[in-house]
């Protein structure tokens, strides 16, 4: 219990289908903010707060377990390294996997629980494979792809068939106060939002030389990690092109500290390698199957075909995609049902 | 939800209200006047309050000029330690430092954290041995440090979470002979032992009457004559000018009415509580043969109400849980921060490490607790212990 209406109606719902429930507020902070300021941000004292009157409004036990010092090593040490090394990771993905439905799944089950329920939108179909959520803006089986089979037999999803708007609704039929509190967005561990102020507190300034795809000096910066593949602003490059045609960030060489810079037909990538895969919407394919891949959280899915190589997912995609990033997700469906992901590596 | 009945075992956090405070609250609720009002509806309402007075100062050795009443403990707490240091820094500018101990209540401990971040106050804490007391060659030795310096000590009577018994009456006598305020906070100690503020030669003196079946919200600082705190609290000049405000009438005739029956019962029921808590020690050992007591040993040294016990290998907040499952209430004693567990800070200045502090739980008996609440806690731990234990491990 995040402290969050998603959270707080999902605790509900698992009460009304006759579950033993006990809220958790994860405290993943290791200097919390009293207050949350905007949206931005998760897990102040005031989310907690919110999150025991929540419990306490539905009539359940609520705890808060500190699991900060393995956050800050699995998620946020985790986050800065992929950065460092010219990668963009996806925090909550980390979190599902080594946090929630890890470290917090571990714990329950050893004191005698038998799953985690969270407010995620996803679905978990009749076989215990991962689907898509009925509502498909808020949709977040992306996130919850890199959990194994194991996991998600002991994840419940109550939310999952429901649009937003309804769940809005329902926790305001409920006398949850948090039914009007807005959702929070961006990385809960970057409260103000300042994703590059963070990694060069972090990683101090690193600078190096902005390039073409030529190899010429085009400028300089203070950090490869302050960018991402397929990235337009924020690029201090003296010259214009020739052709006035926008430039975008097409590589980012970590040891070399530099970022290569070009127009938007070398963000073209046809091909993807994914490690690390997790199949659990079918055995992994050893001949090519047709999928739909999705290469970011809330982007569009790819037509493509894939196919399983020992420790990699090949993907070849049927057109070509712009600005994909390694580090990212690459997470393979069919249809609503996710077949399986695995973390990207190259881009062709 | 759970639907076990409640085995309730944290009378030291709050207990049951007596049934004949209830009534006379409930009595008093339905009547109107304010005791600093001159008309008839406040005399009514001020002999209300002087006679709750006279009763509980006669309860605690008292006269009735010294109770000065407040909200509860922590307010009498804050008034003590911080009202005598700024009276008495005030009188010579030298007296900057605060003696107490390591295994304070918070209401106690942040009011001398306070003061030295806020208030230019030097802490001067006293050590404590492995089952929690002070001995008074300790305080001799820190307040012959710098006998100009000294501003207050406080001692709490007996401790909230391993329940030792301080030798208050000697301590008091050794801060008499440097001159220096002593305080007290009997606020456990009031509900279980003979508390006798004139016997007991201490100076300032904290109870509050939840702890031994009164209301929420009343409690009293007691003070000796010539002892004057700095306010906290300004205002209407109630409490003699130390504690301003409009005084709750019901709560302090309820706050009366349970220290009067409580003070009657106490030797019997100290009695009764300390063969049950024997009995709890002894299921609780043998469900778990590695299980620590912690604090003194049963007897004299020890609030007869308390247990409290280490469990190598577990986190004491899995165990509440496990335990909170069953039906079962008890405490891990210690404050939180963030609602996050911190590690007892009385252990851990009774010299325990950071695991075993943070891997116990307290157990307090009281006016409502029977033979059936052990036999349910024993009947439990052994299970609660074992899954508590493989939840840390992994």
């Amino acid at each position: 219990m995040s402290g969050g209406v998603d959270s707080a109606t999902a605790a509900a719902r698992a009460v009304d289908a006759g579950h033993e429930v006990t809220g958790v507020h994860l405290a993943l902070s290791q200097n919390p903010q009293s207050y949350r300021t905007g949206a931005r941000g998760c897990c102040t004292l005031e989310d907690a707060r919110d999150a025991r009157r929540a419990a306490d409004v539905i009539g359940i036990p609520f705890y808060v377990w500190d699991m900060a010092e393995r956050f800050a090593h699995d998620v946020v040490d985790d986050f800065v390294a992929e950065y460092a090394a010219g990668r963009t990771p996806n925090p909550c993905l980390r979190c599902n996997e080594k946090i929630k439905f890890a470290a917090v799944l571990d714990r329950a089950l050893a004191l005698g629980f038998d799953a985690v329920c969270t407010g995620h939108y996803a679905r978990v179909g009749d076989d215990g494979q991962l689907m898509r959520a009925a509502d498909d803006g808020k949709d977040q089986s992306y996130v919850l792809a890199v959990l194994t089979r194991e996991q998600i037999a002991h994840a419940m999803f109550p939310l999952g068939d429901t649009p937003k708007a309804r769940v809005r609704e329902e926790a305001r039929q409920r006398g949850l106060l948090v039914a009007d509190k807005p959702d929070s967005h961006d990385v809960c561990f970057i409260a103000d939002g300042d994703t590059r102020g963070f990694l060069t507190r972090r990683l101090g300034p690193a600078p190096g030389q902005i390039v073409d795809s030529g190899g010429t000096v085009l400028g300089e910066h203070d950090g490869a990690y302050g960018f991402t593949v397929g990235q337009r602003k924020g690029l201090r490059v003296g010259r214009p092109t020739p052709d006035g045609a926008p430039r975008y960030v097409l590589n980012i060489e970590p040891v070399t500290r530099t970022v290569t810079v070009g127009p938007a037909s070398g963000l073209e990538v046809r091909e993807v390698t994914a490690q690390r895969p997790v199949w659990t919407g079918c055995a992994p394919p050893r001949e090519p199957v047709e999928c739909n891949v999705q290469l970011r959280a809330h982007g569009e899915v790819h037509p493509a075909s894939a196919y399983s190589d020992g420790d990699c997912i090949q993907i070849r995609l049927h057109e070509p995609a712009r600005a994909v990033a390694t580090g990212q997700a690459a997470v393979l469906y069919d249809g609503d049902t996710v077949l399986g992901s695995g973390t990207i590596s190259t881009t062709r | 939800m759970n639907t076990h009945p409640v085995v309730y075992l944290d009378h030291a956090a709050t207990t049951p209200m007596l049934p004949e405070a209830i009534a006379a609250m409930t009595e008093e609720l339905a009547r109107l006047g304010n005791p600093s009002s001159l008309h008839n509806a406040g005399r009514r309402a001020r002999r209300v309050v002087e006679e709750s007075r006279e009763q509980i100062a006669e309860v605690f050795g008292a006269r009735a000029s010294e109770v000065i009443f407040t909200s509860g403990g922590t307010e009498a707490d804050n008034l003590a330690v911080k009202g005598l240091f700024w009276a008495r820094r005030r009188t010579d500018p030298r007296r900057g430092r605060v003696l107490a101990t390591p295994i304070e209540h918070h209401a106690v401990l942040d009011s001398v954290h306070w003061l030295e971040q806020a208030e230019g106050a030097e802490p001067a804490w006293l050590d404590v041995d492995r089952t929690g007391t002070v001995r008074p060659e300790m305080l001799r030795a820190a307040l012959g440090r710098d006998p100009d310096g000294a501003a207050v000590v406080s001692v709490m009577w007996a401790n909230n979470e391993v329940g030792t018994v301080q030798p208050v009456a000697e301590l008091a006598a050794v801060a008499h002979e440097y001159g220096v305020p002593f305080h007290t906070d009997a606020v456990q100690a009031a509900a279980q032992l003979p508390v006798n503020f004139a016997a007991s030669g201490v100076d300032a003196m904290t109870v509050t009457s939840h702890k031994f079946g009164g209301p929420v919200g009343a409690g009293a600082l007691i003070l000796g004559r010539g002892v004057a705190p700095v306010p906290v609290l300004h205002g209407g000049g109630q409490e003699r000018d130390i504690r301003s405000g409009t005084l709750d009438t019901p709560a302090i005739r309820a706050f009366a009415v349970a220290a009067v029956v409580s003070a009657q019962r106490r030797m019997e029921e100290s009695r009764r509580l300390a063969a049950l808590r024997d009995n709890l020690i002894r299921q609780v050992l043998a469900a778990v043969p590695d299980a620590i007591l912690n604090g003194p040993p049963p007897g004299p040294d020890r609030l007869p109400g308390n247990a409290h016990f280490s469990f190598p290998g577990c986190e004491g907040d899995a165990l509440l849980l496990l335990l909170d499952a069953r039906g079962i209430a008890c405490s891990t004693g210690s404050a939180c921060t963030a609602g996050v567990a911190e590690p007892s800070h009385v252990l851990l200045a009774m010299g325990a490490d950071e695991a075993r502090a943070r891997g116990s739980l307290r157990f307090s008996l009281g006016r409502t607790t029977s033979q059936s609440d052990i036999d349910a806690l024993g009947a439990a731990i052994g299970d609660a212990v074992a899954r508590a234990r493989r939840a840390t491990a992994g």
